[in-house]
């Protein structure tokens, strides 16, 4: 191995961040998806799980999509204008997507009491969940498939319209919608006939991801060479590793234990992004940036590392008592004027 | 359009419409800390429900700031990669701490609204104390930002590459500390004028209630002490700009040539073709006086600069205008309402002065547009004074014109559905208190 520097390490924080929105809000927005799909005779009882679920963390579990904007552009400048320049279109989807869900979630969460069923906002508020994981799912795709250049001038459709940025998309909507299904049955466990609605949910969309992920292996190894040596390169233990955890997670939700697969179909998450973004080490955005040639300079690079080190040291026991208020314990709360 | 125009057109509206929340994340955790404070330690149960109140309707406000700044983080590769590459490293520091910030005020705003009955009173009401030092934490770093791009410093260039940066000197910019104070101020007045507009509102339409009583006062003192500031912090602004930004300075004022003994101009229009400004109330020397504290002082002009680095003198002039006359007018009202009720020992309920309350609760968010809009159009045609001009930076994707099209509607949907459900929301409270009237709050 070469020798790691400083830029290597605001990279791999930037991972970790990345990680953690993928893991944390990619279960809001499976919630989201859940919500667009309640059925069953407990339609109601789904939508308020998933609202209390979500409610008092979404907006934290959010920020970490601004955390990982802003260091991007911070600790890596060139790289990040030629993202945002090369993947305009599904950025800018994705963004009003978040931007929908987000706001629809809200309207529809706090103005319920006042207006009652606000149904197009309800329905906006599915459809945004399913948007913006999609585009960012195909973004991703284009940047790992090396669809990104340096001297720009590409299509605006460069890499995410593909056959490999569609199975991504898919596959992003189907791991949220999941890693959710997973989540809300540990919330639920107090309601055994709504715990099984979320267990046939998060089955369901085990089988669905498996068969996506798989089909996106295939479409690599045809499609994009570039992806799939970095994934069976330096990638290939955590490849490995993914492809092993996968039918275990699954095996959780089947055997009806939810704190299990939560924790799998996460884990799962976690080796995915990192058999990617240790395959492509050193790359940043392969071919053209690496981590090194598009770094910020030094000084730039250790006062960022000051900062999060000692925002950390803030945030990290603050988002522990958030989740011990809500998360600790079982039923989630509800907005508490709910009840008159 | 060119990508120019529409990439600025799409930052602007996109600013503009996440600011008005952005303030109000700033103000309203400290009248609902405070609300929540006084409520606990006097038992009061009607502080304690304004608190509620205050809390709902922030909820959805903060939701909204919280998905439009996300916006802005997105649009600034989006839309000016050019900048982003070159001054990413620079600046990006203060967004990074911002982020921090941001991340504080969405967990204890988490635990704020969803721990009514989960935390103990005391230990709901220390939550709030993180929401609103953040929210203020967050402006003083975004505006750092703004700063640097009036004033950069702290990097050297070779090329159009940055070879050496020092984040802390560009964090703390020339123009940080007078940018930072005015913004942060102005969100206060914003916020207290904005509350007290509700309920005077509520007053006029024969609907005060206890939560009336004690909240409009409460706004009012936020308000009239955030006008005082502002006042101060905006002089001490335009002094500064005046020595860094002398273009913008003359922008400002509608001053075209080099003048000694330079005259202040209230309103009128500036003809940057003719050279002059007309219509305007002219007041000879005061200008010089006010700036320089001499009469005879040299005030430089427009005309001492190349056209080619004047901004749009028109809309600078007018914002300016604008936003000093409200200004004026805000803090008058603010003034008059404690002077009455120091007289009277009892808050003023003069059906002309609420009017007036309501009517300073927008043209608060006027004032504070306005201010935007002269520090923004005034350092043009540079988006980094003097070292990048605006026209170097913007995207050249050809996807903007349907982009600005969809970020317009998605706006206004926005903007009238929370309007109509703080609408429904207060309805609902004030039908709700009405009731609990009847059975009779045990009042102090």
């Amino acid at each position: 191995m070469t020798n790691l520097t400083l830029a290597d390490g605001v990279a791999a924080i930037l991972l970790l961040a990345l990680t953690a929105y993928a893991v944390l809000a990619g279960a809001d927005f499976g919630g989201g998806v859940w919500d667009l799909f309640a059925s069953g005779p407990r339609v109601r009882a789904q939508r308020i799980a998933i609202a209390a679920a979500m409610g008092p963390v979404w907006e934290a579990n959010h920020v970490w999509l601004i955390f990982l904007v802003v260091g991007l552009f911070t600790a890596f400048p060139t790289a990040f204008a030629a993202l945002s320049t090369a993947l305009f279109v599904p950025f800018t989807i994705a963004l009003l997507g978040i931007i929908l869900r987000g706001a629809a979630f809200t309207f529809q969460t706090h103005g319920y009491e006042a207006a009652g069923d606000l149904a197009p906002w309800g329905a906006a508020f599915g459809a945004a969940s399913i948007i913006a994981p999609a585009f960012l799912g195909a973004a991703l795709a284009a940047s790992a498939m090396g669809a990104v250049r340096f001297s720009g001038g590409q299509s605006v459709t460069a890499g995410w319209v593909s056959w490999l940025g569609a199975d991504l998309a898919l596959l992003a909507v189907a791991l949220c919608a999941y890693l959710a299904a997973t989540f809300l049955m540990v919330e639920t466990e107090g309601d055994p006939p709504l715990q099984a609605d979320f267990r046939r949910r998060a089955f369901g969309a085990a089988m669905v991801s498996g068969v996506l992920a798989l089909v996106g292996l295939v479409l690599t190894w045809r499609q994009a060479p570039l992806l799939w040596s970095e994934l069976t390169g330096r990638g290939l233990w955590l490849l490995i590793i993914a492809l092993i955890n996968g039918p275990i997670a699954a095996f959780a939700v089947w055997r009806r234990s939810p704190r299990v697969a939560r924790i799998a179909v996460a884990a799962q998450i976690v080796f995915v992004l990192w058999a990617w973004a240790v395959g492509q080490w050193p790359a940043l955005v392969p071919p053209d940036f690496t981590i090194h040639g598009s770094a910020a300079p030094e000084s730039t690079l250790l006062a960022l590392t000051v900062t999060i080190a000692a925002g950390m040291v803030v945030l990290v026991p603050s988002l522990a008592l958030l989740f011990y208020v809500f998360k600790g314990r079982n039923p989630a709360p509800t907005l508490s004027d709910r009840s008159p | 359009m060119d990508n120019v125009v529409l990439s600025r057109a799409i930052m602007g509206t996109s600013l503009g419409f996440h600011i008005v929340f952005a303030v109000l994340g700033v103000g309203m955790p400290l009248l609902m800390s405070v609300a929540e404070a006084i409520g606990l330690w006097r038992h009061d149960p009607a502080w304690i429900a304004l608190a509620r109140r205050w809390a709902k309707a922030f909820g959805l406000i903060f939701a909204i700031g919280a998905v439009s700044g996300t916006a802005l983080s997105f649009e600034l590769g989006l839309l000016w990669p050019g900048f982003m590459a070159f001054s990413g490293s620079v600046i990006g520091l203060p967004f990074s701490a911002e982020g921090f910030a941001f991340f504080i005020e969405a967990i204890f705003l988490g635990l704020y609204l969803y721990g009514w009955d989960r935390l103990r009173p005391l230990a709901h009401w220390l939550c709030s104390i993180p929401i609103a030092l953040s929210g203020a934490a967050s402006s003083l770093f975004v505006v750092m930002v703004n700063a640097w791009m009036n004033s950069p410093t702290g990097f050297q260039v070779a090329g159009n590459r940055i070879i050496r940066v020092d984040p802390l000197a560009a964090a703390f910019n020339p123009s940080t500390p007078t940018e930072d104070l005015h913004m942060l101020v102005s969100a206060y007045l914003v916020s207290g004028f904005a509350v007290a507009a509700v309920y005077a509102a509520g007053f006029l339409r024969g609907h005060g209630d206890a939560l009336h009583r004690r909240a409009l006062p409460l706004a009012m003192v936020m308000a009239v002490v955030a006008s005082g500031l502002a006042g101060i912090t905006g002089d001490t602004s335009a002094r500064f700009v005046a020595d860094d930004q002398p273009i913008k300075f003359a922008s400002q004022e509608g001053l075209f040539p080099t003048t000694t003994g330079a005259p202040l101009h209230i309103g009128g229009v500036p003809l940057p073709n003719e050279h002059r400004t007309v219509f305007a109330i002219e007041i000879p020397h005061l200008l010089s006086w006010l700036l320089k504290g001499d009469p005879n002082a040299t005030i430089r002009g427009l005309n001492d600069f190349p056209r080619d680095q004047w901004p749009n003198v028109l809309i600078v002039h007018f914002s300016f205008e604008i936003m000093v006359g409200l200004g004026l007018a805000l803090g008058f009202c603010g003034l008059l309402y404690w002077l009455l009720a120091l007289r009277r020992r009892a808050p003023p309920m003069d059906r002309w002065l609420l009017l007036a309350l309501v009517v300073a609760g927008p043209a608060s968010v006027v004032a504070m547009e306005s201010g935007w809009f002269v520090t923004e159009f005034g350092r043009q045609p540079w988006i980094i004074y003097g070292v990048m001009r605006t026209s170097t930076a913007a995207t050249s994707t050809p996807a903007l014109g349907p982009t600005f099209a969809i970020f317009i509607l998605l706006y206004v949907a926005l903007g009238i559905t929370l309007a109509r459900l703080l609408l429904l929301l207060a309805e609902r409270e004030r039908r709700r208190a009405a009731i609990s009237d009847t059975r009779e709050i045990p009042r102090p």
